[in-house]
């Protein structure tokens, strides 16, 4: 008897990832928890354990072969003293083929060329190259470092380990130990020593491992960092970014899912900013180190391994309060940001095949938030929805209804419709999760129901 | 150098000695005045006065040099006198005025000087225990050999973070300097009820940060202490911890009847500990000054007050437009 051994997830949002080393070769024996390989997905490098007892009989993957998928066979297991010879292979992808496809599906990622209407940095003659939203992060935080000596890196993780998610790798190499800081796990001592910093003219980036854990810390975010310039008549306040992975990941269930935007939206002294695409990651966590505001800076971890196109411009930034339009339409206005994005152009593009054209803004911060796009594109569409992960009750949406209807009432001919997550608790179950997050079938829906269609 | 029971002997002159009575005498006078106008109505809100308290601070101001910070709870305005702070400009924050240091928009707990290196005035209890090793870890990282105070109360000494951050600052070897201010209550409640170690002093040690004990009614006591711990926070061995025993005369603040002490208590303490007329006696007793010195000290301080008082009431409140000013850089 035979057994394949696949290809393993080694964490909750990985799709596939690079075999970089045979710890074993054909015709070894091995035992259950025996090292089989080493594996290496975007965030780190595993080791991979053999579950069953018996002898490599054939390996599919060569060392070095990158973008295996998950659950794709890499070796053959045959029970000890069975003749490899005798082994059925027909079923098993030939090695060649296996590496060919999946250089094929290397950027896996939908690549983002749709026309970056509202960039005003960009042309056509502007040279772009593919970087994910993880590089951009990093490039942008090392960029601005070399900048300015006073802005150093904190948190769990970031130096040696290099990152919970890698956005911090090579920092510690280039910086040193001095401004790239692994920090104890306790979030509400580290972001107040953090804030305590910036009162002091340093500028901190704090890096939570995810948003989830910021909530022990956010007396010091928003009491501490938010509120002293303005109990100061502005005599001093925090020039600092708390940043991290924000709403749900995969699979991880209901303390480690959920979307902070519209809890730090709420809070004059913040600024808030929830980035897309790679540039946007990079330009916009550029301007927010230079901020001399506490900047709250959500990412996303599916989004980190996506690819977009980046510009060839020196020193890109962003500006805070400019929404993007990511694609020009008359018949509906749909507005998000962060990964709601994913939905709502994925959603634009289905709807385009429908006959339904709809303008798609993303808002990148929300506070400031581009109230000017906003009501121009409503007024030209007359229609509206918002998307967005987090859950429904005060959610940024509601607040975006609100303002359209009190600023630009005339124009509307149909009730905006908030496209949200549901409201529950993210459940650990598959299935489950997937319908406790916004849809693109949601989105698709209510776009044609604001369309009468 | 005359000196009282329990005074440790320092090197203090009569000078010092003159300025740490002046420096206290402020302190009681400008709290006793604020008492009286927040029963006139002109201060609201929250107000927490030091009263009785005064040795702690004035202790330890004497021990810092230029450019040392300082940090504190909600109970800061004898902080803010003692580190040279416009005691105008601090009344007419207690009043709500355009003249006070957050031009009316901080209050009484909500006041911050950045000329004289004080950072506030935090309201949220034990919050500036982090923020003040945050001062302290950017002057180790600007290696500009200053030092930070970071004060609070017996009942911050239990909040979470506050361990946190000791072990943050031990970790990093952060030039701070923990100043526990135990006046035995945490609002109402004793501290035999809410602490299970007395000693608060003592919880450094699973930190690897050494602490003492020191009689919070003696300044000279205060002052001594001080030193030694400046001195082990600019030599780099990291933080301090001083527990500082000391005793608040009126309520946690100005709405708090004390029914959970008796009147006996607050007497007793007054009549043998305080630590003005400690240091009054010394300065007589050592005849570093005359009776007609002091006379003439308080007639000074109490000009000083009333005319804070005055500026306090005269000040316009803060314009309108000053609602949203400030919240951005």
């Amino acid at each position: 008897m035979t057994t394949e051994i696949l290809m393993p997830a080694l964490s909750p949002t990985m799709e596939e990832g690079t075999l970089a080393k045979w710890l074993v070769k054909e015709g070894d024996t091995v035992s259950a928890g025996d090292i089989l390989a080493e594996i290496e997905t975007d965030k780190a490098t595993m080791e991979f354990e053999a579950v069953d007892e018996g002898t490599i009989s054939r390996i599919l993957v060569s060392e070095g072969s990158e973008g295996i998928k998950v659950n794709s066979p890499i070796a053959i297991l045959a029970d000890d003293g069975e003749n490899i010879s005798d082994l059925e292979v027909s079923d098993i992808p030939n090695e060649k083929q296996t590496l060919a496809d999946t250089k094929n599906s290397k950027p896996k990622v939908e690549t983002s060329t749709i026309e970056s209407i509202s960039e005003p940095e960009w042309t056509d003659a502007t040279k772009v190259s593919q970087k994910t939203v993880r590089e951009a992060l990093r490039d942008a935080m090392a960029e601005e470092m070399r900048r300015d000596e006073k802005v150093f890196l904190m948190g769990e993780e970031v130096a040696e380990y290099q990152g919970a998610y890698k956005v911090s790798q090579g920092l510690l190499e280039e910086f040193g130990s001095k401004r790239v800081i692994d920090t104890p796990i306790t979030e509400h001592g580290f972001a107040g020593i953090a804030t305590g910093a910036s009162f002091a003219g340093l500028r901190p980036i704090v890096e939570f491992m995810t948003f989830n854990f910021a909530m022990q810390a956010i007396d010091q975010i928003v009491n501490s960092a938010a509120k002293t310039l303005y109990m100061s008549g502005g005599q001093m306040g925090a020039p600092m970014v708390f940043r991290g992975p924000n709403g749900a990941a995969a699979r991880v269930g209901a303390q480690h899912s959920q979307d902070y935007t519209s809890w730090y939206a709420h809070i004059p002294g913040l600024k808030v900013a929830v980035p897309y695409s790679a540039s946007d990651a990079k330009g916009l966590l550029k301007s927010a180190i230079r901020d001399d505001n506490p900047v709250i800076f959500l990412e996303n971890e599916i989004l980190y391994g996506r690819s977009f196109d980046m510009p060839d411009i020196e020193d890109y930034i962003v500006p805070f309060g400019k929404a993007r339009i990511w694609r020009i339409g008359t018949d509906v206005t749909i507005i998000s940001f962060g990964i709601g994005m994913q939905y709502a152009l994925k959603a634009a593009e289905e709807l385009a095949a429908q006959g339904i054209e709809a303008e798609v803004l993303d808002l990148r911060t929300i506070r400031p938030i581009d109230y000017e796009k906003i009501i121009q594109s409503v007024s030209k569409t007359n229609r509206c929805i918002t998307v967005e992960e987090g859950f429904p009750v005060a959610s940024i949406g509601n607040h975006l209804s609100a303002y359209i209807m009190e600023h630009a009432f005339d124009y509307l001919d149909a009730p905006i419709i908030n496209c949200t997550g549901k409201d529950v608790p993210m459940p650990y179950a598959a299935n489950l999760e997937k319908l406790a997050l916004v849809t693109t079938e949601e989105v698709v829906s209510a776009a044609k129901k604001v369309c009468y269609r | 150098m005359g000196s009282r029971k329990g005074s440790k002997k320092t090197n203090v002159n009569a000078q010092e000695l003159l300025s740490f009575y002046k420096d206290m005498l402020l302190i009681r006078r400008f709290e006793e005045k604020a008492g009286q106008l927040y029963g006139m109505g002109l201060i609201g809100g929250f107000c927490h006065l030091y009263i009785g308290q005064e040795a702690v601070v004035v202790g330890l101001e004497a021990s810092a040099e230029d450019g040392d910070k300082r940090i504190t709870s909600y109970r800061d305005h004898g902080h803010m006198l003692a580190c040279g702070m416009d005691p105008n400009g601090v009344m007419a924050e207690l009043t709500g005025r355009a003249g006070g240091y957050s031009k009316g928009k901080g209050g009484s707990m909500h006041m911050f000087s950045k000329e004289k290196n004080f950072f506030g005035g935090h309201g949220i209890v034990g919050a500036q225990v982090p923020l003040g090793a945050g001062l302290a870890f950017a002057d180790k990282y600007l290696e500009n050999n200053r030092v930070t105070f970071t004060y609070f109360g017996d009942g911050a000494a239990n909040q979470g973070q506050v361990y946190e951050t000791f072990n943050m600052a031990s970790l990093w070897k952060l030039p701070v300097i923990f100043v526990i201010e135990n006046n035995q209550y945490a609002m109402g409640t004793s501290q035999l009820r809410s602490t299970s170690t007395p000693d608060i002093y003592t919880r450094g040690a699973g930190f690897d940060i050494p602490g003492e004990a020191v009689d919070g009614m003696d300044v000279l006591s205060v002052k001594s202490a001080g030193d030694k711990a400046v001195k082990h926070c600019r030599d780099g061995k990291g933080p301090y911890i001083l527990e500082i025993k000391t005793y608040r005369y009126r309520g946690h603040s100005m709405s708090d009847p004390a029914k959970y002490r008796t009147r006996e208590e607050v007497q007793k303490m007054r009549e043998e500990r305080d630590a003005i007329e400690n240091i009054r006696s010394i300065l007589l007793t050592g005849k570093h000054a005359s009776e007609e010195d002091l006379k003439s000290i308080d007639k000074e301080i109490k000009k000083i007050v009333n005319e804070s008082a005055e500026f306090a009431k005269a000040s316009p409140e803060p314009k309108l437009d000053e609602l949203y000013t400030d919240i951005y850089a």
